[in-house]
């Protein structure tokens, strides 16, 4: 896989006040990430991670080290229109990104920024609105819509650009339930289908469980990184971290306190499940209407 | 007696419109004092709109409300007297800071009730132990303060004014899991030092299931229910059908009595999920023993 984005030891400080300390976000911070990959970062408030993902568009650039898109150098000025056509940001408010007062139209603000012709114009509005699922809105006006539907036109705006990696920052904090998943979902479909980039930062585990990979940072140094699997097995380590995990790997990692023998690994419900009634039957504790047994429980017996 | 208590009470948005809208329907609502509550309901359910009219801010287009046992919009001059007794934590209240110091945003909602200086003085210190803002902080700019910080001075401007009510819209939102811990143990810790009644918004009913000792759902703009959380989570497959999320241990426990175990499917957080199936080791181990001998 190639490496789409490449950061080299990057170090990031900001001044506070004229002439005192400057305080350090992060320093000498290696990070790849490859094409087409679904990236979750995690941490708690304060440990560096939007101010690295501002970094991946060269909206902040480092104070040392060198950040690569694509490729690009992040401090190259000439590169910039490149590098920001090839990665969309995604805040957390969506009220704060929609500039236009029709859906469409503010799905084709930056298509009309950077001189598509209108018929293009016309057929990339149209499939953007199809991929995130509110084509049927187009005409209405952003305000009326929910915060899920908000987030995915400002999504939609985003992959109308045709970019190669889309960073979303916290993008579904503001949302409830139904809106989470439904952005998700979206989020999901663009990487699956389109092999478009994800870097995903979130302070929802049962969000960075759906990814591919993740990237936990504290005090500015990325202390896991690895698959949602191995990094929900890490639960003392993640709540040391004021982070939290999935509610399935907690179960479990509650029994393996206990001295039970079961896997460490376990994130999804299948598994969990499967995991409680293995215990279950070491235990001969039998489910009261056999016939009812699920699929769950034959495949387990190995 | 119920501190809250709502007759037959509704709000229609833009009537007149093409846009109307029924936000709330005939809610008959009663709320005991003390009690810890967390509501629930997903957007456009009614439940902003709800906690707007139990401090006054909307006015209902039919029906009552009573705080205290008074009829809130039978008196006018009444009203800013009763809006005190009910404190009201908007989403994202630290956008709504606006003082030169943290301790002068704090002092700003005791001031306002016309209160002495040393009262105003005891208040606020005794608000701002409460969500852990430091004696150094006072003095600071709230725009030097973290986020996570911003949002416990907001919290303890309300704090101080000790209102009798206490309704707080997603106070976690955009937190941490840390965060989002700390501050709902701060409010825990003083809703039974103050014993009065507090009521909390959430979209996360893992939250819900670890503070709250009612639960109050809003579906449709109607009351859905209004009970113990041990009840309400009795019905946890209608719930995440209203859009809302059931917590995952919930539906875990739920699948295996499915199957068959016997287990109990309203169990909703960790530790009784865990102290369940040890209990059931054990009574097994027992059961073995006996049959053993």
């Amino acid at each position: 896989m190639n490496d789409f984005i490449k950061a080299q030891g990057i170090s990031f400080s900001y001044h506070v006040e004229e002439g005192q300390q400057p305080v350090s976000v992060f320093e000498d911070l290696d990070v790849t990430i490859h094409e087409g990959e679904l990236t979750a970062v995690l941490g708690h408030n304060g440990s560096g991670k939007s101010t690295f993902a501002k970094h991946l568009n060269a909206i902040l650039l480092p104070s040392g080290g060198k950040v690569y898109i694509d490729g690009m150098d992040t401090a190259d000025e000439e590169k910039l229109y490149d590098i920001r056509q090839k990665v969309g940001m995604v805040f957390q408010n969506p009220d704060n990104q929609i500039v236009a007062t029709v859906v469409e139209e503010d799905v084709a603000f930056g298509l009309e920024n950077i001189g598509v012709p209108p018929k293009e114009m016309r057929e990339r509005v149209d499939r953007a609105l199809m991929d995130v699922g509110i084509y049927e809105y187009k005409k209405h006006a952003p305000h009326r819509l929910s915060g899920g539907q908000k987030q995915r036109v400002a999504i939609a705006g985003i992959i109308a650009m045709r970019p190669k990696c889309i960073v979303l920052d916290e993008p579904t904090a503001m949302l409830d339930p139904r809106g989470r998943r439904e952005v998700m979902e979206t989020i999901q479909k663009l990487n699956r289908e389109y092999g478009i980039t994800i870097v995903l930062i979130t302070h929802y585990m049962d969000e960075a469980a759906l990814c591919d990979r993740i990237i936990v940072m504290d005090s500015g140094k990325i202390i896991l990184d690895d698959t949602p699997k191995k990094v929900f097995s890490n639960v003392r380590e993640l709540k040391t971290v004021g982070l939290d995990v999935p509610q399935t790997s907690e179960l479990i990692y509650e029994f393996l306190k206990e001295g039970y023998n079961l896997p460490k690994d376990v994130l999804t419900e299948d598994e969990c499940i499967k995991a409680i009634t293995t215990l279950f039957r070491r235990k001969g504790i039998k489910p009261a209407k056999p016939e009812q047994q699920t699929e769950d429980c034959s495949q387990e017996i190995v | 007696m119920a501190v809250i208590r709502t007759e037959h009470l509704s709000h229609v948005y833009s009537e007149g419109t093409p846009f109307v809208k029924m936000a709330i329907q005939d809610v008959n609502l009663s709320i005991e004092e003390g009690e810890m509550v967390g509501v629930i309901g997903h957007t456009g359910s009614g439940k902003s709109t709800l906690i707007q009219h139990l401090n006054g801010l909307l006015k209902p287009t039919s029906g009552k409300i009573y705080i205290d046992g008074e009829d809130m919009w039978a008196d006018k001059a009444k009203l800013r007297e009763i809006r005190f007794k009910v404190g009201l934590v908007f989403q994202y209240p630290e956008y709504q800071l606006f003082e030169e110091t943290v301790y002068r945003d704090i002092a700003f909602g005791p001031k306002n009730m016309g209160l002495s200086e040393e009262e105003v003085d005891k208040r606020v210190r005794q608000a701002a132990a409460f969500v852990n803002v430091t004696e150094e902080m006072m003095n600071k700019s709230p725009f030097e303060l973290s986020g996570g910080q911003k949002r416990r001075v907001a919290i303890a401007g309300v704090l101080a004014m000790n209102p009798k009510v206490l309704i707080l819209d997603e106070p976690t939102a955009g937190l941490d899991p840390k965060g989002r811990d700390r501050i709902l143990g701060q409010i825990q810790e003083y809703q039974q030092d103050q014993k009065n009644t507090v009521l909390i918004v959430s979209h996360s009913m893992e939250d819900v299931a670890k503070f709250a000792k009612k639960v109050l759902v809003m579906n449709q703009s109607k009351v859905f229910m209004y009970d113990d959380t041990e009840k309400v989570f009795e019905h946890a497959s209608e719930i995440e059908q209203m859009g809302l999320a059931v917590p995952q241990v919930t539906k875990i426990f739920m699948r295996l009595a499915d199957m068959g175990y016997p287990v109990d499917p309203h169990t909703y957080t960790i530790q009784a999920a865990k102290q369940q199936v040890l209990r059931l080791f054990e009574e097994q181990e027992a059961k073995q023993k006996k049959g053993g001998m």
